[in-house]
């Protein structure tokens, strides 16, 4: 698994000492058992774009907080311009001229955006004197940045693309030299991630390092000079960005030939047993968050849903399994329809015989603080099975869920163990097996392998197809192309709320599949918005 | 007239009474913008009274008694903040702790060192914060309306009345206007952005929590040696929470609060007023509705049925970095 | 099942017996040094404590008698706990629950006890269950917090009673607001007179049948909280709202639940003190056992079998404070009240403290079930 493939330096080596403005060097950083740095080393050269690669997990973030003073490595220098520098805090940092765009906009939202760029910078112990000072100056970094700002709007009320400028608008204030940014475009509208390209080539263009954390490979090779990759918590490769691809990009993240394939037999799909028409859903701002959808999923197959995350995926999974009401269109499951404002919940989901192995596991799908015997019964603790009259039979449940973790591999099997104390593949594979166990008609699934070691996924994939061919309805949500593309026998996309496409397994590509994520009809090329791996 | 002079006393008590609960409100006001949840404000001010009256009966001096009761109080804030900042404790437990030890301490240490029943002995006038005649009160007393509303209602409080009311507006332009308010009410909303700009999160929440120690310091000192004189078990009777309660009333802001101190000091005058009086129409008034009136007003509010009170949104919870 | 396991997976006797006494000991330390600050001597004072909480049959009973009450208010706390919720509300549901106790005994006329007992534990347990299930309601689905909201009604419920005694339930022709006395048959039987008609002799005290009430309802909120379905459910809402919903829960009937039930236990207070002793109705009765109610619980760390001697442990403080003032008059048995604050801030506000360094203890001879397992 660790066979590094490390490329030559993407640069020629320093002409003097002040040629990087930032120098990871030997970084290492543990938490507990968690080796999340292995001896990095990353050097960023001024006035440029550096991307920094890697799956979920592969310490991307940890390295870039350790750079910003949030945690303290292990061992490892860090020199900035040259010079070897100890970062206690995010004081440090920022005096050291590095500014940070977290994933989580850090943010005051019932402040302005004026009071939110003074803090931490007011210059004196009154503000009157500050709000003057700083509205000339960030007037004059709007400008040289182009970073448009209502300045006395309440952060509250501005959305996502502009309250990210505010952020990146807040590091320049601060002084940033190096800015990083932490996943972006994960929150962006096409035409966002676009606005923010530009910005970040107005600052390349004026000398400040950017570095850009993200894992869609797109976004690095439209926009970057150097990358870096991470695994596991260790450089593995570098490339100058022009003298790479995206499939060297991706072997190179995952350590392996990206090949997902699973082996299955053709279809054979029988009745719809799920279908959605023209379902809207409405949050709590008043945005429409699902739009129109509508789909089918038959028994026998396995449907996947592709798209950015934040495009509607997430709403369609909680409507069909009763997490969300929906505004208006219709709900048919297993030929009943359920109209909106009804009673479908998860209870009554689950009652239908639909079983929901949902995004967040940790949020949902199980209580960490739990046995894993209890977690095991999470939703099904109504089951006439587990219970004597009133009471709920222990032993019945401990010997139920021992059986489980047998039958689904997971380790350790200990059903008294607190449910946080396995490792995520195994948190995961107890959660499909809860919700397989019931033999359920439709089975809903979100990131199923997100956090998962290679192992598990293979397992659980091996599961899911086997569901399928005991002709069961599988809806599969997932961010991992790989994982869409290698599971599903007909492919959804979503983009802004909407289903924008269908392709069935033989038509479907990456790129075919991607242009439609990033919301371009298929002809137009050139667009960087949209994930692709 | 006589009903003019009624309205005036009214008044007149109405802000004596308003005066510790102002104190104690604006107290909550730095702990609660700061993220930090205050349900010991009662406890503090009863320390506080306590060793005001204590120390002003020792050295007969009430400013002793004043810097005693601030030192007290500040003790017990600066428990608050270990449990709740550096332990990351829950916040309202450790409220309610300190309440309970205070009612314990002040009773068992008033009877062991005075042997009265919990009480400390009365304190001579110089012992205590006297009343302020404000400059040209007695010529203007005669002066019809406008003289006496000046005599009667103005003047003649004791100092720490005035600094009360003039913490209001003190505060506001402290929260408001000057650096460490901005980050006040930062640390209050997202410590996290509180956290990423550089500043220290606890060391912001200690100073918020240290200026409530001070606050809730007068405020108890002004129950013992201003309106009272000596200290009696449990003399907060309540006052503590009924503070609180203004505060959410007044929407976590320093003017509303300061109108709903005084709403609820009116709704006290006025009780004790109404006492066995028979209104006609309605009979004997329940003075216990009025008594109530502050805490189901405070419940209407936080249910949404009488406007809305939103907290400042980290209030409550420990910061913890992320990872 | 899970009640000893912590976050981080401490043997069941570390945190379920070693925390607790450690807080004890410290509390006594600092209540020893409150004495010393007096002049007096603690060891001796403690001695006392001790001699007049189990020395004589009074002693014990009126130990008992105060564990009662204490133990009803403690598994109120605890059920709401085990909700994730915090229920200071116990004092007031307390005082309601005696009001709901006292007007079904006023009612009944002259039936004897036994029958009278299932009414007043009804009437006692619906009336606290009201006033627990108003806040646990305006949190569900006003967005109130419970903790403010308990605050308040527990001032609501102290206005609310006296005017009730002052101007409805008041003895005709009496000055103190105190109602007609109950007909002697219903009263609870004594513990002492149990005991003298199998041939034990105990000096008079207040201990009462409700002791066997309350240890009977520790039986049943333990079997309720861990082995019912709407146990599970309560925890599971405490634990992780969001796992809830997922699992088909609703967590706001749970909260308006959990709150009722919380209350309704709290009100069983009355049946101890206005049914078991006072027999008429009176003011202030709960006299503070809502808020030791905490203490226990916490102490107890919310389970049934850890709130029966931690609260005996407190009745033996309040019995022993009573008799501590004639040997010692300069130490007052608000001593106790100190006690309970700090058991609190230790149990409760500081227990992050503590815990960090007995895992450190224990992680130093590692199981092989303190690591994660798997890859």
């Amino acid at each position: 698994m660790h066979a590094v493939t490390v490329t030559p330096a993407p640069h020629s080596p320093p002409k003097s000492a002040h040629q990087w403005a930032v120098e990871l060097v030997g970084i290492d950083k543990r938490f507990g058992p968690v080796h999340a740095n292995k001896d990095v080393t990353l050097r960023f050269a001024p006035a440029s774009i550096h991307g920094l690669v890697g799956e979920n997990g592969a310490g991307k973030s940890t390295l870039m907080s350790i750079l910003y003073g949030f945690y303290h490595a292990d061992s490892g220098q860090i020199l900035v311009r040259g010079r070897e520098v100890e970062i206690k805090g995010s004081q440090d940092a920022i005096g050291l001229g590095i500014g940070m765009v977290h994933q989580h906009f850090m943010l005051v939202e019932t402040f302005t955006v004026l009071e939110n760029l003074l803090l931490g910078h007011e210059g004196g112990p009154l503000l009157a004197p500050a709000v003057a000072r700083a509205r000339r100056e960030v007037e004059e970094l709007e400008r040289t940045f182009g970073l448009e700002v209502p300045l006395d709007a309440l952060v509250a009320d501005l959305p996502v693309g502009v309250q990210q400028r505010v952020e990146i608008l807040k590091a320049l204030y601060r002084g940033a030299d190096v800015l990083i940014l932490d996943e972006p475009t994960a929150v962006l509208s096409p035409p966002e991630v676009e606005q923010l390209f530009r910005i970040l080539e107005r600052l390349r263009a004026e000398g400040r390092t950017v570095v850009l954390i993200t894992h869609k490979l797109k976004e690095i090779m439209a926009i970057t000079d150097h990358v870096s990759v991470l695994r596991r918590g260790a450089v593995v490769a570098e490339f100058a960005t022009a003298a790479t691809s995206r499939q060297e990009l991706a072997d190179a993240m995952v350590g392996r030939k990206a090949n997902l394939d699973v082996e299955k037999a053709p279809p054979q799909p029988g009745p719809v047993l799920l279908a959605a028409d023209g379902v809207n859903v409405v949050d709590a701002r008043g945005v429409t968050t699902l739009k129109n959808a509508c789909l089918t999923v038959r028994a026998g197959e396995i449907v996947g849903v592709a798209g950015v995350a934040g495009n509607g995926q997430s709403e369609l999974l909680e409507v069909l399994s009763g997490m969300r009401p929906f505004a208006s269109g219709r709900v048919t499951i297993k030929g009943t329809a359920l109209e909106p404002g009804g009673t479908y919940d998860p209870a009554d989901a689950r009652r239908r015989g639909v079983a929901h192995v949902p995004e967040d596991r940790l949020k949902l799908a199980v209580v960490k603080e739990f046995p894993a015997a209890q977690s095991a019964i999470l939703g099904y603790h109504e089951e006439k099975g587990l219970a004597r009259k009133w009471r709920l039979d222990w032993k019945r449940v401990t010997a139920k869920t021992a059986e489980l973790m047998e039958r689904f591999d997971v380790r350790p099997r200990d059903p008294a163990l607190r449910t946080s104390l396995f490792s995520g593949g195994n948190q995961q594979k107890l959660v499909m097996a809860r919700e397989m166990e019931r033999d359920p008609d439709i089975l809903l699934v979100g990131q199923p392998t997100r956090g998962v070691d290679i192992g598990a996924i293979a397992f659980i994939h091996k599961q899911l197809v086997a569901l399928r061919d005991r002709g069961k309805a599988i809806l599969l949500v997932s961010a991992e192309l790989d994982e869409i593309m290698a599971l599903s026998d007909r492919i959804l996309v979503m983009c802004d709320g909407e289903i924008v496409g269908e392709l069935s397994a033989a038509e479907a590509t990456e790129g075919r599949i991607g242009s439609m994520m990033a919301g371009v009809a298929e002809t137009a090329t050139g667009s960087v918005s949209g994930e692709e791996q | 007239m006589e009903s003019y002079f009624w309205l005036l006393s009214l008044l007149d008590s109405t802000l004596r009474l308003a005066a510790p609960l102002l104190l104690a409100a604006l107290a909550g006001f730095y702990s609660e913008r700061a993220g930090v949840v205050d349900i010991g404000l009662e406890g503090k001010m009863l320390m506080a009274a306590f060793a005001a009256a204590t120390t002003a009966a020792f050295t007969g001096s009430a400013l002793a008694g004043l810097l005693a009761a601030i030192g007290a109080s500040l003790a017990m804030a600066l428990l608050h903040g270990f449990a709740c900042i550096t332990h990351r404790g829950n916040q309202v437990v450790s409220g309610v702790a300190l309440n309970i030890v205070a009612m314990g301490l002040t009773a068992v240490l008033g009877n062991a060192w005075f042997e009265m029943g919990g009480r400390t002995p009365n304190l001579p006038a110089a012992a205590r914060f006297g009343e302020v005649t404000l400059p040209l009160a007695e010529t203007l007393r005669n002066v019809p309306v406008l003289g006496s509303l000046y005599y009667e209602l103005i003047s003649g409080h004791n100092v720490l009345v005035y600094l009360a009311l003039v913490l209001v507006p003190v505060t506001g332009w402290i929260a408001y206007r000057t650096r460490f308010g901005l980050r006040l009410r930062a640390v209050g909303e997202n410590p996290a952005a509180v956290d990423t700009a550089g500043i220290s999160v606890p060391a912001l929440r200690y100073q918020a929590v240290l200026i409530a120690g001070l606050l809730c310091g007068i405020a108890g000192a002004y129950l013992s040696t201003a309106q009272g004189a000596g200290f009696q078990n449990n003399m907060t009777a309540g006052k503590g929470y009924l503070a609180l309660a203004a505060l959410i009333l007044g929407k976590w802001k320093p003017v509303p609060t300061l109108a709903a101190c005084l709403l609820f000091a009116a709704a006290d005058a006025l009780q004790t007023r109404l006492q066995g009086v028979v209104m006609p129409g309605i009979g004997e008034v329940p003075v216990q509705l009025i008594e109530a009136l502050p805490y189901l007003l405070t419940v209407l509010l936080l249910a949404g049925f009488v406007g809305k009170a939103i907290p400042p949104k980290a209030s409550g919870r420990p910061y913890v970095k992320e990872r | 099942m899970s009640a000893g396991t912590g976050p981080d997976n401490l043997p069941w006797w570390a945190t379920g017996v070693l925390l607790p006494v450690i807080n004890v000991v410290l509390a006594l330390v600092v209540s020893a040094l409150v004495i010393l600050a007096i002049g007096e001597d603690p060891l001796g004072a403690m001695w006392t404590m001790v001699q007049g909480a189990l020395g004589t049959s009074e002693g014990l009973g009126y130990t008992l008698y105060y564990a009662t009450s204490l133990i009803f208010t403690a598994l109120a706390v605890a059920v709401a706990f085990h909700g994730g919720l915090f229920n200071i509300g116990g004092e007031g549901q307390a005082y309601l629950g005696g009001l709901g106790v006292g007007l079904v005994c006023l009612a009944v006329g002259d039936m004897p006890w036994y029958l009278v007992l299932p009414l007043s534990v009804l009437g006692g347990a619906a009336f606290g269950a009201m006033w627990g299930a108003i806040p646990g309601y305006l949190q569900a689905y006003r967005g109130s917090h419970v903790v403010i909201t308990t605050i308040m009604f527990n001032f609501i419920a102290s206005s609310l009673m006296v005017y009730l005694m002052v101007n409805v339930l008041i003895r005709p022709g009496q000055m103190s607001p105190e109602s007609e006395q109950f007909a002697p048959a219903t009263f609870l039987p004594l513990v002492q007179d149990m005991a003298a008609a199998v041939g034990i002799q105990m000096n008079p005290s207040p201990l009462n049948f409700s002791l066997f009430l309350a240890l009977a309802t520790c039986v049943l909120v333990w079997a309720f909280i861990w082995h019912t379905r709407w146990g599970f459910a309560l925890r599971t809402v405490g634990a992780n709202e969001n796992a809830a919903r997922y699992a088909g829960i609703d967590p706001k009937k749970v909260i308006i639940l959990a709150m009722a039930l919380s209350g309704a236990l709290a009100g069983l207070l009355g049946v101890n003190e206005i049914h078991g002793v006072q027999h008429r109705l009176l003011l202030n009765f709960p006299a503070g056992m809502g808020f030791t109610g905490i203490a226990v619980a916490l102490m107890g760390r919310n389970h049934p079998a850890g709130i029966v001697p931690a609260a005996i442990l407190f009745g033996m403080l309040y019995q022993g404070g009573t008799e501590l003032i004639f040997d010692y008059p300069s130490i007052s048995r608000e001593l106790v009240v100190v006690i309970q604050g700090v058991v609190i801030l230790f149990a409760g506000a500081l227990e992050h403290m503590f815990r960090p360094a007995l895992v450190r203890f224990f992680a130093t001879k590692p199981t092989a079930t303190t690591k994660p397992a798997g890859a």
